[in-house]
């Protein structure tokens, strides 16, 4: 039976989605609840499973490409099927935001007995339509229910001031009859008093046991990615020290005079990126991927840099870093840094970098092994400066900064030698900054 | 000698109450009571005045009204021994209701005045100079009420300057009456007699009838009774009264001061308030300035075990408050770990006609508390229901607050009035927002539709105004 997959409705806030990857190619075999593809939607990059088992005989979107919700992404055909005749174009897509989108024409025409709704789009997700509350009025709000799915006993009143105030219900003890939260509880709440009267907040749900954590999008594909690139990778280590005064000396300086022309001010990443795009167009053997059968070594460096967010980390893509001065460079961090937090990056930003910059010196780290991010070849391990007893050229000890950066190669593209150039390179601009900022 | 848990002074709505819920808890219980079982209420109050007020309706519709309803007939009379008799028939069936729960609960009734006594007793005095006979109890409620309050200068005396309790029983319809207090008991019996066709003067010291309720329905009852024939003197006081053969002059000036006036009626009813009724020996017990006995959050007295529930504890001098007060202390007594509640929102009602029913905030205590609200009114006078009826009159209006959509007061006149409060009671009980009224369907065609008409006029949601 001929059956298009089509682009399902991963969030509740989702209209269109953006096809990230795809996991399987043209003729792959396909299995129920197989990952097919990646997909971007407003809130995270998914895997999308499908619930089909056949083969891939046609894919109509391209890597990269958003299409609305419903519209056909794929044409599967069971083992050994005959493609229907207008195989090659997608049926019209589908675009009906409540995802239920009918089944296409292909489909409507199978005998009795044929599975439901055969199209991905409806099982996944919940049906659109709107919750209706019990009391259907025209302002109601829902019940709220407890982290265990228990509803709450509240009363009206208190339910709409503590939306009013953005309490959490789950957090209240109840007074009422039976526990029921009253408006009192939440009166209480914003009067701050009562001390001793035994009602108010509970303490924050603090995890007393094992729990289960469902996983986000963003979870899987870190999980996913990481364990594919530490596991099929050879991951070598390489760290060295660099002497951080200089470059903090001509930081003070360069923000000195920047701000004093209202510029920007920069922080030691700053620097660190440009010294990273400098040294790897000096060693380029860094900046390449492992094709299988092939190095492929890139003529520009896209910079990758990791940015922790709230649900786990992202890395976008400085563009052609290597056409980019340092300021340009410390505007376009900035920039994306801010997208990757309101979760606002494009596919486009995220992918296609080269080499990787992941720094933990902020956190106090005074250095670490970071895990590939695959298909590049290296990523760097940016520690923390900190103020050391250093022995300096007149052999007398004397206080210095020092900074670590440790180094993880793809040894089948970089080899020991390689990397230490690439970081000595990396040192000599480091130790050097002036070099960064001409 | 029998050793009770609970002894109960006072056999009203609050002590008959408290001694059938501890009884239900499995206490041994006596209620001790110096007249009849039912107290005020059932006997000389909430109950007999009802059926007063019924009589009196219905004698008015068929006066003025029977030509609406096609009625005709030659001669009405009324025979007021029969009137004031199926009151008390009422009320003798009520009050042995009474009794019959004492004995289902187990609840020992003692017919006597009781009071206090050292030692954890209770002394009961069976018959007017009878030794008093000794009962031990662990616990005491006072539950003995109050009685009609007089005037400095207008004692009662019974015939011509009486109390509620006389008003209702009178052997003959009056010519005329004044009634001086305008608050429930003086409007349900200036329409009560009004209706027969007694002339009646109400004088009230503040500057509207029924002074707790909210202004306009006070206004609008005035109206009302003021077209039904009632004669109505507020802001005006009583100064001077003098009682003769031919009945009581009393002398009464505008409350601001102004020129003197004099009003002849053959009866004056004294309805200005009530005053406590201690129980024997209870010089110990310490009470407010007023009289009222002092209670702590569990009920208790200042006396240790000796708890007080009811209209002996001060206002708001109600039968449905007092009976809750009675549940809570008894509750709290024989359950350490149970916190009593206070009487918070209670609902309050006058049943003369048009019928005036309130719970909550008035429009003015609004204002006072700077509350930002809304106002949803609707008249039945839109009502089907009342039209169809005959019986159009007055509105219900409810107090909304503007953040949170709570409902702040509801206040009523009109038929029907004081069975339509109790909605609004349960929601606001339940801390119901307007939401919830506006969600819930209302029979049609109802009285009660115009609660749910009015509460979606404070949003302009309302579809027949």
């Amino acid at each position: 039976m001929a059956t298009y997959i089509k682009m399902p409705k991963l969030s509740d806030t989702m209209t269109e989605g953006t096809l990230v990857k795809w996991l399987k190619s043209e003729g792959d075999e396909v299995t129920i609840d197989e990952e097919i593809a990646e997909v971007e939607t407003d809130k995270a990059t998914m895997t999308m499973p499908t619930f089909e088992e056949g083969v891939i005989h046609r894919i109509y979107v391209k890597e990269g490409e958003a299409v609305p919700l419903g519209a056909v992404l794929a044409l599967v055909l069971e083992e050994g099927e005959e493609p229907p005749a207008d195989a090659d174009t997608p049926p019209a897509n589908e675009t009906d935001s409540s995802s239920e989108a009918e089944p296409p024409a292909a489909d409507s025409e199978s005998g009795p007995g044929t599975p439901a709704p055969a199209s991905p789009s409806g099982a996944p997700d919940k049906p659109a339509a709107p919750v209706s509350t019990p009391s259907g009025g025209p302002y109601s709000l829902p019940g709220p229910v407890t982290g265990d799915g228990e509803r709450i006993k509240a009363s009206p009143l208190a339910r709409r001031m503590a939306a009013d105030q953005g309490v959490d219900l789950s957090r209240i003890r109840g007074t009422g009859p039976g526990g029921r939260i009253v408006a009192e509880d939440l009166q209480f709440l914003a009067g701050g008093s009562g001390a001793g009267t035994g009602i108010g907040l509970l303490p924050s749900p603090t995890p007393t046991g094992d729990q289960t954590l469902p996983l986000s999008g963003m979870r899987r594909v870190i999980a996913g990615r990481l364990l594919e690139s530490k596991t099929t990778i050879p991951h070598f280590y390489l760290n060295i020290e660099i002497d951080a005064e200089p470059l903090m000396t001509l930081r003070a300086q360069v923000n000195e005079a920047s701000l004093a022309n209202e510029g920007p001010k920069y922080t030691v990443n700053d620097f660190i990126m440009r010294a990273t795009v400098l040294a790897a167009q000096a060693v380029p053997a860094v900046n390449a991927s492992f094709q299988g059968d092939s190095v492929y070594q890139y003529g520009e460096v896209h910079l990758s840099v990791a940015v922790a967010i709230d649900e786990g980390l992202v890395t976008p893509v400085i563009r052609s870093a290597q056409a980019k001065s340092i300021r340009d460079l410390a505007g376009e961090m900035k920039e994306l840094a801010g997208k990757a937090r309101e979760k606002k990056l494009t596919p486009d930003e995220m992918q296609g970098g080269t080499i990787t910059i992941s720094n933990l010196g902020a956190f106090g780290i005074g250095h670490f092994d970071a895990i590939i991010n695959p298909p590049q070849a290296a990523i760097l391990a940016i520690g923390t400066i900190s103020k050391q007893p250093v022995v300096d050229a007149h052999n007398q000890i004397v206080p210095g900064q020092r900074m670590w950066i440790g180094m993880s190669c793809d040894h089948r593209v970089v080899d020991g030698a390689i990397g230490a150039q690439f970081l000595s390179e990396l040192k000599r601009y480091l130790e050097n900054p002036v070099l960064l900022v001409s | 000698m029998a050793t009770y848990d609970l002894i109960v002074i006072g056999g009203g709505p609050a002590g008959y109450v408290a001694a059938i819920r501890a009884a239900q808890l499995g206490k041994k219980v006596a209620c001790i009571e110096k007249e009849r079982a039912g107290g005020t209420c059932l006997n000389w109050g909430c109950i007999p005045t009802k059926a007063l007020l019924k009589n009196a309706e219905l004698y008015h519709t068929l006066v003025h009204h029977a030509d609406d309803f096609g009625l005709s007939f030659d001669k009405l009379s009324f025979d007021w021994d029969k009137v004031v008799r199926r009151s008390r028939n009422v009320s003798d069936k009520l009050a042995g209701g009474i009794e019959f729960l004492f004995k289902k609960n187990k609840v020992d009734y003692i017919r006597g005045t009781g009071g206090l006594a050292a030692n954890g007793k209770v002394e009961v005095i069976r018959e007017e100079g009878a030794d008093p006979e000794l009962l031990t109890t662990e616990n005491v409620l006072i539950a003995t009420g109050c009685v009609s309050r007089g005037l400095p200068f207008l004692p009662f005396d019974g015939e011509k300057v009486i109390g509620s309790r006389e008003a209702m029983v009178l052997p003959k319809q009056p010519k005329s009456i004044t009634i001086i207090g305008a608050g429930a008991i003086g409007i349900e019996f200036a329409y009560f007699f009004n209706a027969y066709g007694t002339e009646v003067h109400v004088v009230e010291m503040q500057d509207t009838v029924l002074p707790i309720e909210d202004n306009e329905v006070s206004a609008a009852l005035e109206k009302s009774l003021t077209k039904q024939g009632v004669k109505i003197h507020t802001s005006t006081k009583t100064t001077h009264a003098e009682v003769g053969k031919k009945g009581v002059t009393l002398t009464i000036e505008p409350a601001a001061g102004g020129e003197s006036s004099t009003i002849e009626s053959e009866i004056c009813l004294v309805a200005v308030g009530v005053a406590p009724v201690l129980p024997n020996n209870a010089e110990q017990i310490k009470l407010d300035d007023r009289g009222y006995i002092v209670t702590d959050e569990r009920y208790q007295s200042s006396v240790p075990n000796v708890y007080a529930a009811g209209d002996i504890t001060g206002p708001p001098w109600l039968a449905h408050t007092g009976s809750y007060e009675a549940i809570q202390a008894v509750e709290g007594m024989f359950d350490s770990s149970y916190t009593p509640k206070k009487v918070g929102l209670f609902p309050a009602c006058t049943y003369c006609h048009p019928e005036v029913a309130s719970i909550g905030l008035t429009e003015e205590a609004c204002k006072e508390k700077d509350l930002a609200y809304r106002v949803g009114k609707f008249p039945f006078a839109a009502s089907g229901r009342a039209l169809a009826v005959a019986d159009s009159e007055g509105f219900v209006k409810i107090l909304i607050d503007e953040q949170y959509g709570e409902i702040l007061g509801a206040h009523i006149i009109g038929a029907g009035s004081t069975e339509l409060i109790a909605e609004i009671a349960l929601a606001m009980n339940l801390e119901a927002t307007h939401e919830e009224i506006e969600a819930t369907i209302h029979a049609h065609p109802t009285l009660a539709e115009a609660i749910h008409e009015a509460t979606s006029d404070a949003f302009g949601h309302a579809i027949h105004i």
